[in-house]
């Protein structure tokens, strides 16, 4: 049995359940045969991938479902060797460049090439090109970016690429330049609620509207996470009331659970709880990035507006360095010191004033 | 998209007529092409070269860029034994042509210093042979010794007429102010100029014409209710709508550094605030730009930014 995400996902860009004027649009590009690179950008859970499969099928057929996974073998120049990944069909290839960390240039520079140079052999009633997706531009290096450029003008003949992110500030401006943007935004509430309400329709269930709502904002317009958690939902207790308990994630509640430790109290003990709590969180491999970002959140909740800038500010900073370097744990740790500091010398403030 | 680009180089006069000079027959420099992307570097000297050596084209460049290997080891060998050739006078069918072979190093400024260093005497040994055209954005990352070799080309930022020229050309149902609007949004990067008028076409199909609000959303543009949104939000000093303002821009999917820039232009341009105010917002959204590009996440540096507005306004 299969999730329900993966079960109703739409396959066909006729059948897509929001956006639906883009859906038309990216229909009349691919009826002229031709098209140029694709960048899709938006929020996770905004059915990027989804768009992109269901392209790939108006493209080629029901053909592009036949999936297999390879593994793929690169050297580097320094000699060391690296797997990864790929999901093909006849038609494409997907790959997701940041798996090997900083050696992704060498697989976009071989992949690539080695995708492009060779020709479509089956040439009857299909295109003559073929796709390369590229999963999480965004997270990669620099200098793999700038291996792309040139690649994607020399071969648009034979190859063309759909390239995937959440964010493009991160893309640079020269890969930007030379394709298609398609802003994919997060569905709306009311889209979210509907499209629950019709999955479980289809399930043969039934789901009050304030449940859909409710979900719908607690996973912050994610459509992904929404079926799973209706899905979880389900599984807990069936049939729905109105107000029953949605789960959330056990890291959101546990850095939760880390933030009230911190403002409970600032000391080195404290610390060193904080630390364990840290690293629990990183072995479960949950991004730094999310744990910063809720971790504000909380940290900001009850501190006056003056010391709220502070806190950001320093966060910033921290959240920064921690992308520069390639140890998480130093840039959270600092930071919540950091904070502790703040906090402890803003209450001192606070009494000393009062006395 | 390449169906687009003629070959017929439009703008960037002294830059052609020095390759003119030298295609009829006078000696080229090395060359250094720099300017911001989009302006035709790239075009112009495969252009040239095409022209200077028709049929033997092949033999006579060697074409780097990024996507290849450009390590110390690849100078040496690659390059070092392509430029040690000799090169003939005349084309096999009996035709004069230059005696030289071109090195293009297209996106030169991601080459690393090590790697350029080992360029510079071959550049001078060869020269009987071999000339050289570095390409890149940023001419300070091209190191000193190899920028006194060249002759430096800026490109500037291409005008208006192509864009017109093409749509002439292609048959497309736009308006004069459209494509003003389209050269503003791509700030001069005609390649994404081209690009955005290529996909509005295709998106929308050839009979149907063009709208603002095609371009906008294709280039990315962030509506300006946005950003005026995010100052009012700024001055009513709210943290918590700041920080749901921000969600849900990220969630509209608009880009972080598109924001950014809009925001400099609103800014510098508005007469609420002061110029200390200005400096102000203008240092951070310096810092805020630097950390976007370099990975970090954009809504704690947009919440950041926004905290900083609300005490220059506060101020």
């Amino acid at each position: 049995m299969s999730l329900w995400v993966d079960k109703y996902r739409p396959k066909d860009l006729q059948k897509l359940d929001f956006h639906k004027e883009q859906a038309a649009n990216l229909k009349r590009l691919i009826q002229q045969g031709d098209f140029p690179h694709l960048l899709m950008f938006g929020p996770s859970g905004a059915g990027k991938k989804t768009r992109i499969m269901c392209l790939l099928k108006e493209l080629y057929g029901p053909g592009v479902e036949r999936l297999r996974m390879e593994q793929m073998n690169f050297t580097t120049p320094s000699n060391k060797k690296l797997e990864i990944m790929t999901i093909s069909s006849n038609y494409h290839i997907e790959v997701n460049p940041s798996d090997v960390g900083i050696y992704d240039r060498v697989v976009i520079m071989d992949l690539i090439k080695n995708v492009a140079q060779s020709q479509q052999l089956d040439s009857k009633g299909q295109k003559d090109f073929k796709i390369v997706v590229l999963t999480d531009v965004d997270q990669m290096t620099i200098d793999a970016q700038h291996a792309l450029r040139r690649t994607m003008e020399k071969y648009i003949a034979n190859c063309r690429l759909i390239l995937c992110c959440n964010s493009t500030s991160r893309v640079i401006p020269a890969i930007k330049s030379r394709c298609l943007n398609i802003k994919v935004p997060a569905p709306s509430t009311d889209e979210i609620v509907s499209i629950l309400q019709n999955t479980c329709k289809k399930e043969g269930l039934t789901v009050p509207v304030e449940l859909a709502k409710r979900i719908a904002e607690k996973s912050n317009r994610n459509l992904r996470r929404s079926l799973l958690m209706l899905e979880a939902c389900k599984v807990q207790q069936y049939p729905f009331t109105a107000n029953q308990n949605i789960t959330e994630p056990d890291w959101s509640l546990f850095i939760r659970n880390m933030a009230k430790l911190i403002i409970q109290e600032q000391s080195l003990e404290r610390i060193s709880k904080i630390r364990e709590d840290l690293y629990e969180l990183i072995v479960h491999d949950i991004p730094g990035d999310i744990i910063f970002e809720v971790l504000v959140d909380e940290l900001t909740q009850n501190c006056d507006f003056e010391l709220k800038l502070q806190i950001v500010e320093q966060a910033a900073i921290y959240e920064h360095r921690m992308r520069q370097g390639n140890k998480e744990i130093f840039h959270l740790e600092a930071f919540v010191v950091k904070f502790m500091c703040l906090y402890k010398k803003y209450l001192e403030d606070a009494l000393g004033n009062s006395m | 998209m390449q169906a687009f680009l003629k070959s017929d180089i439009v703008d960037q006069g002294e830059v052609v007529t020095v390759l003119d000079q030298c295609i009829k027959g006078a000696d080229l420099p090395n060359l250094l092409f720099y300017g911001p992307p989009g302006t035709g570097k790239t075009s112009i000297i495969l252009a040239a070269s095409h022209q200077l050596f028709g049929d033997m084209y092949k033999e006579r460049i060697l074409e780097l860029n990024a996507s290849d290997e450009r390590g110390i080891q690849v100078i040496r060998d690659k390059i070092k034994s392509f430029a040690q050739l000799r090169a003939g006078g005349t084309r096999p069918d009996g035709k004069p042509c230059p005696p030289f072979k071109i090195v293009i190093l297209d996106e030169a400024d991601s080459m690393t210093q090590a790697a350029q260093a080992a360029l510079r005497r071959t550049m001078e040994k060869e020269t009987k042979t071999t000339r050289f055209c570095l390409i890149c954005n940023y001419v300070s990352r091209i190191i000193e010794p190899l920028t006194s070799r060249c002759t430096k080309f800026r490109f500037r930022p291409l005008n208006a007429d192509l864009i017109a020229f093409i749509s002439d050309e292609e048959k497309l149902l736009v308006d004069d102010d459209i494509l003003k609007e389209l050269v503003k949004t791509s700030g001069g990067d005609m390649r994404r100029a081209i690009t955005c008028l290529h996909s509005c076409s295709r998106l929308r199909g050839k009979d149907t014409p063009i709208t603002k609000k095609d371009i906008t959303e294709i280039a990315g543009v962030i509506p300006e209710k946005f950003l005026c949104e995010f100052l009012e939000i700024c001055k009513e000093n709210d943290y918590k709508k700041l920080k749901s303002f921000i969600n849900k821009f990220t969630l509209e999917a608009y880009s972080g550094l598109q924001m950014l820039e809009q925001l400099n232009d609103y800014i510098i341009e508005s007469d609420e605030f002061n110029n200390k105010q200005k400096a102000i917002i203008g240092e951070k959204l310096g810092a805020v730009t630097f950390r976007l590009q370099d990975g970090a996440s954009e809504s704690l540096q947009l919440l950041d930014l926004g905290c900083v507005v609300m005490t220059s306004y506060a101020a």
